[in-house]
């Protein structure tokens, strides 16, 4: 139980994490469900509970596509998207907690790789 | 004529060529002038929705607030560019606190609020132009054409905010491709996400995300398949591994108005 970091994750998702009634659909339309290791409803109970070093520690924060099914999909209004936002931010913007090195980009593109993906990943991967 | 605030983004000046030029050739088509604000920086892609991020957005408000010194409403084209921009103005009309933050960042003449209407370019079809009038300009209607058409993520959600249709059955898409003559083909996968940026590090993903929205779209008997998003565009094309054609949907809406030619480089 880590009550700093939760206070952080809530202040910065604006979510109300009790507003959520574990029907799962937002796991259940998630197009990232199977390469997640815990998954959107997870994410929402996880940080109720103060568990937010393990999400901060799991592959799982990079998996989100940023896609907002769950977010326009959720019956409560939760926006567990938010959720994985805020603790992947907690992540990357530790001191040498980078997702992606810019000198590893060149290795990623070929001749068609839009701007537009690489732009994306920087938002999400690296502060 | 009447003049709108265009706003391309970074990928329609380099990989997406066509997305832009062909929505630029169109407009002209239609009667429509697009000045580009000579400033413009990218989008960043995608929203931060945290609400402690301000710097991050600070591009999308600059674009903004540059649409509303020049008095005219912003086009955009690209489903991220619009998402973004889309987004940053919900919040900043909507959040005080985020307003404040960014306006105190910012030190512009005057505060910017969330003044700007946004339009993505089909909004203009359907809102500004009409799919009637357009469709009383196409001379070379795609008569006998199934068109698919993939919305994605970014054009419908979140929904509060992008509020350009009904996110789980929208109909502007299937509506323009009646406007050019086509047949629209509904398909389960139309707005599930094609895997993204997840292509950088995870080409299985978005093999997987890819090839099953073209499938959905193959069952449904569809002849091609059209995108707003250079993303979207990539994934279907390069990650699905099926042979089904996807274009921009600005190349139909050109070749309907019988201006492509005119508009290749």
């Amino acid at each position: 139980m880590n009550n700093n970091l939760k206070e952080q994750v809530l202040r910065s998702s604006g979510v109300n994490v009790l507003k959520c009634m574990r029907c799962g659909k937002c796991s259940g339309t998630c197009p990232s469900y199977d390469e997640m290791e815990y998954h959107p409803h997870q994410f929402v109970y996880m940080v109720e509970k103060g568990d937010i070093d393990t999400l901060m520690n799991s592959k799982s924060i990079y998996k989100c596509l940023t896609c907002f099914a769950c977010v326009d999909r959720c019956p409560r209004n939760v926006e567990p998207a938010k959720v994985v936002e805020a603790v992947r931010l907690a992540a990357v913007r530790q001191q040498g907690n980078n997702h992606m090195n810019p000198n590893q980009i060149p290795d990623m593109l070929d001749d068609d790789m839009p701007q537009q993906a690489i732009v994306t990943a920087f938002r999400k991967y690296i502060k | 004529m009447e003049t709108f605030t265009y706003y391309p983004g970074c990928t329609l000046r380099t990989q997406a060529k066509d997305l832009d030029r062909y929505a630029r050739s169109s407009a002209e088509a239609l009667g429509i002038s697009l000045e580009e604000p000579s400033d413009w920086q990218c989008c960043g892609g995608a929203y931060t929705t945290a609400k402690d991020e301000i710097a991050t957005k600070l591009s999308a408000v600059r674009t903004l607030n540059s649409a509303k010194e020049n008095g005219r409403p912003l086009i955009t084209v690209c489903s991220a560019c619009h998402n973004v921009i889309k987004q940053t103005n919900y919040d900043i009309s909507n959040d005080e606190e985020m307003a404040s933050k960014v306006n105190n960042y910012l030190k512009l003449d005057e505060p910017y609020n969330g003044e700007t209407t946004v339009y993505h370019y089909l909004e203009l079809l359907r809102d500004v132009i009409g799919f009637d009038n357009l469709s009383q300009k196409v001379v070379n209607p795609f008569k006998g054409k199934k068109i698919a058409a993939y919305y994605g993520c970014l054009l419908l959600r979140p929904s509060k905010a992008l509020a350009m249709d009904d996110p789980e059955n929208p109909v502007i898409m299937e509506d323009f491709i009646k406007a050019i003559g086509g047949t629209p083909v509904i398909y389960a996968q139309r707005n599930e996400c094609c895997g993204g940026y997840i292509t950088l590090e995870d080409k299985a993903q978005a093999a997987k995300r890819s090839s099953a929205v073209m499938q959905s779209a193959k069952d449904q008997g569809a002849d091609m398949i059209i995108t707003a998003c250079p993303l979207c565009l990539y994934n279907l094309k390069k990650n699905s591994g099926s042979d089904l054609p996807v274009y921009y949907f600005t190349e139909l809406l050109a070749e309907a108005l019988g201006v492509k030619e005119e508009s290749n480089e």
